[in-house]
């Protein structure tokens, strides 16, 4: 299990329960988090389930992969901590992993 | 296959069957009813058949069609084609349904957003997700501009000469207009998020070349903010690394791909349920008979949305379509596998 949390723009935060193995965005679209559309259903082909990975976050959730950069394209506002969270699996590792969702998905 | 480009606006063309959308529910349904000797004419606003397969993920794997362990969307498209070859449908690409009306003999008039009107005794709704459209910037306000000075396609180049335009995107769409528009425009910049793109490298060293000869600007940055009055646009906000800034152009076209909209299906008539049409999952009709509706457009208990149930769906609705089609003629049940007949139409020597 690792707990994940989800900060809104209003700043108002969820913590969500993850089971290793899962993804991310599997894991907020199951607790129905807010402003994770995932219109894709994780096939990283929409870019729809943009997030901003928090400080001290990004080596261990690691960088994107070309795919997902690619993806990253159709995103808006996108930043240096960026990740499409349907492309990151759930580790014992991330167990308090913070992040933030965007005001707008595209 | 027919692939129908410039016709002349205002024909009508006259059919048993016309279906709408050409997704991979849509191309197995022309192979149904082609087995029962109904030829149909296929509409869909994407340049390409395929639907979702092609236009979404081309390049990814599907594990669950049957008898394909693993078969890519482009793939199953290619061979859905080839499958329905021998039934000759005519495609009208790059065209949207817009409406649907009875005529007074009981047949449908259907209307296509480029004027081309069908008279059909059959409709077969196979929209999927809706129509796909280009994606909006989510930027306050752009609504305000749309037609005037933000446009998402360009269908004549005219309308940007001496213009100050600014691209933005990293694809095939946005690098083709640059470097189509370039020679027409006042001045040309391209917006990309990073610089690297994902389009042909060839176009992409085409506009290079151009930076370099300073006939275009390329900016790496965002799109933040729309400045102007009236619908036209005056400059732009764009986030760099470097901070912010205001770059003076009158014309922006983002292209940040397609994504699916219902569309003009709300508008005809037809019982909706969150933007599904139901149906009977013996026939696979609507409220309305004679319109059928398959694949992910439509809901019934239990409906899942795979292309495989498409796939049954189609076939089903292909039996009634018939009895409408050939109200006197009886169907005989016949497998391709021994039906002298049916391998006839397939072509199988
Ligand atoms: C990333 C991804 C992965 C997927 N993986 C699988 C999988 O592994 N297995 C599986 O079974 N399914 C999968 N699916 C779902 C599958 O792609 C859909 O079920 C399938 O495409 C539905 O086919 P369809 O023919 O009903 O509609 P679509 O493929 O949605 O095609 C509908 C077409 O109709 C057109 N259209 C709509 N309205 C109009 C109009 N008014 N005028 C003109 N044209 C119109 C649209 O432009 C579109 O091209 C996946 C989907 C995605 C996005
Ligand atoms: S869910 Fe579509 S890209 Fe992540």
């Amino acid at each position: 299990m690792a707990k994940i949390t989800f900060i809104q723009p209003d700043g108002s935060k969820q913590v969500v329960e993850a089971t290793v193995g899962q993804t991310v965005m599997e894991a907020a679209k199951l607790e129905n988090v807010p402003g994770i559309e995932a219109e894709c259903g994780g096939a990283c082909a929409c870019a729809t389930c943009h997030v901003y990975i928090a400080e001290g976050w990004r080596e261990k959730t690691g960088a994107p992969s070309e795919m997902e950069e690619d993806m990253l394209d159709f995103a808006f506002d996108v930043r240096t901590e960026s990740r499409l969270c349907c492309q990151i699996k759930v580790t014992e590792e991330l167990d308090g992993l913070i992040v933030q969702v965007p005001a707008k998905q595209f | 296959m027919t692939m129908v480009q410039d016709r002349p606006p205002g024909q009508i063309i006259e059919t048993d069957v016309v279906i709408i959308g050409a997704g991979p529910v849509a191309l197995f349904a022309v192979f149904e009813l082609g087995l029962l000797d109904i030829r149909a004419h296929l509409i869909d606003i994407l340049d390409k058949p395929g639907g979702q397969c092609a236009e979404l993920y081309p390049e990814k794997p599907i594990y669950d069609i049957p008898g394909l362990p693993v078969v890519t969307g482009q793939e199953l498209t290619d061979r859905l084609m080839e499958q329905i070859k021998p039934f000759d449908p005519t495609f009208h690409l790059n065209e949207r349904v817009d409406e649907i009306s009875k005529h007074d003999d009981g047949r449908f008039l259907l209307k296509t957003d480029v004027g081309t009107c069908f008279l059909t005794k059959v409709v077969v709704i196979g929209a999927g997700g809706g129509s796909f459209t280009p994606k909006r910037p989510p930027i306050d306000g752009i609504e305000a501009y749309e037609g005037t000075s933000v446009h998402y396609s360009v269908r004549r180049m005219e309308v940007f000469r001496d213009k100050n335009i600014l691209i933005v995107g990293g694809g095939d769409s946005a690098l083709d207009w640059t470097l189509s528009l370039q020679p027409l425009s006042k001045s040309l910049t391209l917006l990309h998020r990073r610089d690297d793109f994902r389009a042909a490298p060839h176009s992409v060293e085409k506009m290079r070349e151009m930076v370099a000869a300073g006939d275009m600007r390329l900016m790496i940055g965002q799109l933040s903010c729309l400045h102007g009055n009236d619908g036209l646009l005056e400059s732009v906000t764009v986030k760099t690394k470097e901070g912010e800034e205001r770059l003076p152009v009158d014309t922006l076209l983002p292209f940040f791909g397609l994504t699916m909209k219902l569309g003009p299906i709300a508008d005809w008539g037809l019982n909706l349920e969150e933007n599904l049409i139901p149906v009977d999952t013996e026939k696979f009709e609507t409220s309305e008979p004679r319109i059928f509706a398959v694949g992910d457009i439509n809901v019934y208990p239990g409906k899942l949305k795979l292309i495989l149930s498409g796939f049954h769906e189609a076939a089903l609705m292909a039996q009634k379509a018939h009895k409408y089609i050939y109200p006197d003629k009886k169907l005989l049940f016949q497998y391709t596998t021994s039906s002298s007949s049916l391998q006839k139409k397939l072509g199988v020597r």
